[in-house]
């Protein structure tokens, strides 16, 4: 029990580390984006009248739901490149992550699309709107702000998992952190620090969503 | 992929098992020390699980991982690479577990408490006999839900060094360069372990669901 | 675009239904339903909770779908495909019994929200429009607010007039003061008069008899999915030629 801590590379690794939470924010926000994008395209489409279509979304939700990020993220890695697609590690895991949360948005939103009463689908139809424009223009945003706590719960969820992304080696604080603790050894007192950042990130992350959450759902409900 | 890669997988699947049967059962017992210590109505005690709590939430698993297999060498102790990521998972356990139980807990209605108050109940009793049981019916698809999470989880002792199934994975799929086909089937395995428990977790959601009308 | 537009021909009827017949399943919502609408009548429907009154209604515009029968609104028969259900649905309006204003709209929005998406008015039109009705129900001073912020009537009101903006030849209400305190009754039946003065072809589904005496052209009343009686109201009050007619009327008019 003769260790002293020792935080000299820490404090000389602080730049890298600091820009490394960018790479960070990067992949959560980009992967945030593409989750969302998948989630409401995936509730559209498991609303298919095909039923193919309808099978192949709860397919995919459950096959993504029921394995691990780290399996999926090898499992792209590896999978793109037979497919012709040579991305930069850090793409790759933008799009990982995405195909992860988006599994989990288009349960999640497709809970808040079921809490909209159907009068209000009803009433678009009375109008003349279509089933599309109902859908756009009158059920989502009230859908997203009745499950907008579970969503971002789950976007903070994805932003923690962005640190497996250093698995294959995308640009992010989890992989830098790794870099300086085998440059000096002094695993404890990075990770340590490193642990703190993420608890700021995820604070960040969650001012972000109530300050969106205050913009964009401002509007009063009884 | 032959059948002595497929074997090593396997004792790798019993390791992940292992390893998640292990932080299930010891971050319940700390998950539910958590919960009680959360809603105990003393006030230091609850703001210092509602901090660790939202610690363990707040971080990446992959780093509580690290810090504890770094942190528990640190002060003297040496351990193997599956002592270390059990504590680990368990602690990481306790905390999701302790949240969801603290909301269980809560959402028994007072009067379940008060009513036992009145019966002159004493804590233990009032907790074993009255609001627990009520709480844990209320908290099972969540806590089957976590559990899920949790076996998917160990899979991040394979950074750290541990050969469950993702890295005996990882280890056959550098020797027969075959990665696509081996973590299709190391997906798949984990696949065949989580998927009922999702299933039923969802079905015991409905089921209470319909039972609450 | 060219679309089936409704014909203004006015010597045809605006609605017929000739032997209508719905099923939900194995149960048989509406029996053989004929009714013929001139323009400008008013209609009241009335009738016990279950009697198909509601399901009548919202077959007119393809809310719910019949499987019997045909529907002409217009002069238009009102198909299963999507172009006439479309055009019937631009020219019926209907007012719900729990209102169904769009909750992250104001209501501007949501008077606007149609006639720009589904009829291609410019902003500026649509808006012109919706204050001019939003004035007409009375409602102009809350035109920013949104749903939430209303009480009942009000926003009763503005869901007539947001159904008004569409321009519609038709309206269709189904119980609209159901839902609403007592106190609040009268403010849109108010509306619903002043419609009617102003000569729109109305079809009620209404509990409120003051209402049916002092502004439908005729009563009808259904039980068990089918026309039990029609009536002008002063012979229909006076007068029930059937036994179920006679119990519903003792039962709605001994409680208010």
């Amino acid at each position: 029990m003769n260790y002293t801590l020792d935080f000299t590379p820490v404090i000389d690794g602080l730049p890298d580390l600091l820009a490394a939470c960018f790479g960070t924010f990067t992949l959560a926000i980009f992967g945030m984006l593409l989750a969302t994008v998948i989630g409401i395209g995936g509730v559209v489409l498991r609303q298919s009248p095909l039923k193919p279509v309808r099978w192949a979304v709860i397919g995919f939700v459950e096959i993504i739901r029921n394995t691990p990020f780290l399996v999926q993220i090898f499992f792209i890695y590896f999978a793109l490149p037979l497919a012709g697609i040579r991305l930069d590690p850090t793409p790759t895991a933008i799009i990982a992550l995405g195909i992860n949360g988006g599994a989990y948005a288009i349960e999640i939103i497709r809970g808040g699309v079921q809490s909209i009463p159907k009068g209000q689908m009803e009433a678009g139809l009375a109008l003349g709107l279509h089933k599309a424009q109902v859908f756009r223009l009158i059920i989502l945003k009230p859908a997203l702000r009745a499950i907008y706590p579970s969503l971002t719960s789950q976007f903070v969820l994805l932003t923690l998992s962005t640190s497996i992304a250093s698995a294959i080696s995308a640009y992010e604080l989890t992989s830098v952190s790794q870099r300086i603790e085998s440059d000096s050894f002094r695993s404890f007192e990075v990770y340590f620090t490193v642990t703190a950042f993420y608890l700021v990130i995820s604070w960040v992350m969650m001012r972000i969503f109530a300050l969106f959450s205050a913009r964009y759902f401002s509007y009063p409900v009884k | 992929m032959g059948r002595d890669e497929f074997l090593f997988l396997l004792i790798g699947l019993k390791w992940t098992v292992a390893l998640s049967i292990v932080a299930f059962i010891c971050g319940g017992i700390a998950g539910l020390a958590v919960a009680l210590a959360r809603t105990s109505g003393i006030a230091a005690l609850e703001r210092i699980t509602a901090a660790y709590i939202a610690v363990f939430q707040g971080t990446p698993l992959l780093m509580q991982l690290f810090v504890v297999y770094y942190g528990l060498a640190l002060i003297g102790i040496r351990m193997d690479a599956w002592a270390a990521v059990s504590v680990g998972l368990t602690l990481h356990a306790s905390a999701y577990l302790g949240e969801i139980w603290r909301g269980s807990i809560e959402a028994v209605p007072r009067g379940q408490t008060e009513a036992a108050k009145a019966l002159a109940l004493r804590y233990i009793s009032r907790m074993k006999d009255v609001v627990l049981p009520q709480a844990i019916r209320i908290s099972l698809p969540a806590t089957i839900g976590f559990l899920v999470q949790l076996i998917k989880g160990t899979s991040l002792a394979s950074i750290v060094g541990f050969t469950e199934l993702t890295r005996a994975g990882n280890i056959i799929s550098n020797q027969i360069f075959q990665p696509i086909t081996v973590f299709g089937i190391v997906g798949v395995l984990y696949f065949l372990m989580c998927c009922p428990l999702t299933i039923y977790g969802a079905h015991l959601e409905r089921k209470f669901a319909t039972s609450a009308h | 675009m060219t679309q089936a537009a409704i014909r203004t021909d006015s010597s045809e009827p605006m609605i017929t239904m000739t032997g209508v017949g719905k099923w939900y399943g194995a149960f048989q919502a509406l029996h053989n339903v004929d009714i013929t609408v001139s323009r400008g009548e008013k209609i009241v429907l009335c009738g016990p909770s279950g009697s198909g009154k509601s399901t009548l209604i919202r077959c007119i515009n393809h809310l719910e779908a019949y499987q019997e029968g045909e529907i002409h609104v217009g002069g238009m028969l009102l198909g299963h495909q999507a172009k006439t259900i479309d055009a019937v649905r631009r020219e019926v309006g209907m007012v719900f019994q729990q209102f169904n204003l769009f909750p992250h709209l104001t209501v501007l929005q949501n008077c606007m929200l149609a006639p720009v998406k589904a009829l291609g008015l410019s902003k500026a039109e649509a808006e012109q429009r919706a204050r001019h009705l939003l004035e007409r129900v009375k409602i102009s001073e809350q035109a920013e607010k949104y749903p939430a912020q209303l009480s009942g009537g009000q926003q009763q009101r503005v869901a007539i007039a947001r159904a008004l903006c569409m321009r519609p030849k038709v309206m269709l209400f189904d119980e609209p003061t159901s839902a609403l305190d007592p106190e609040m009754v009268k403010e849109v039946l108010d509306t619903m008069i002043a419609l009617a003065d102003e000569g729109m072809t109305m079809i009620c589904v209404t509990h409120e008899m003051g209402f049916a005496r002092q502004v439908a052209d005729r009563v009808i009343f259904m039980a068990s999915g089918s026309i039990v009686e029609e009536a002008p109201p002063a012979e229909f009050f006076s007068n029930p030629q059937h036994e179920r007619t006679r119990k519903f009327l003792g039962e709605i008019l001994g409680r208010h």
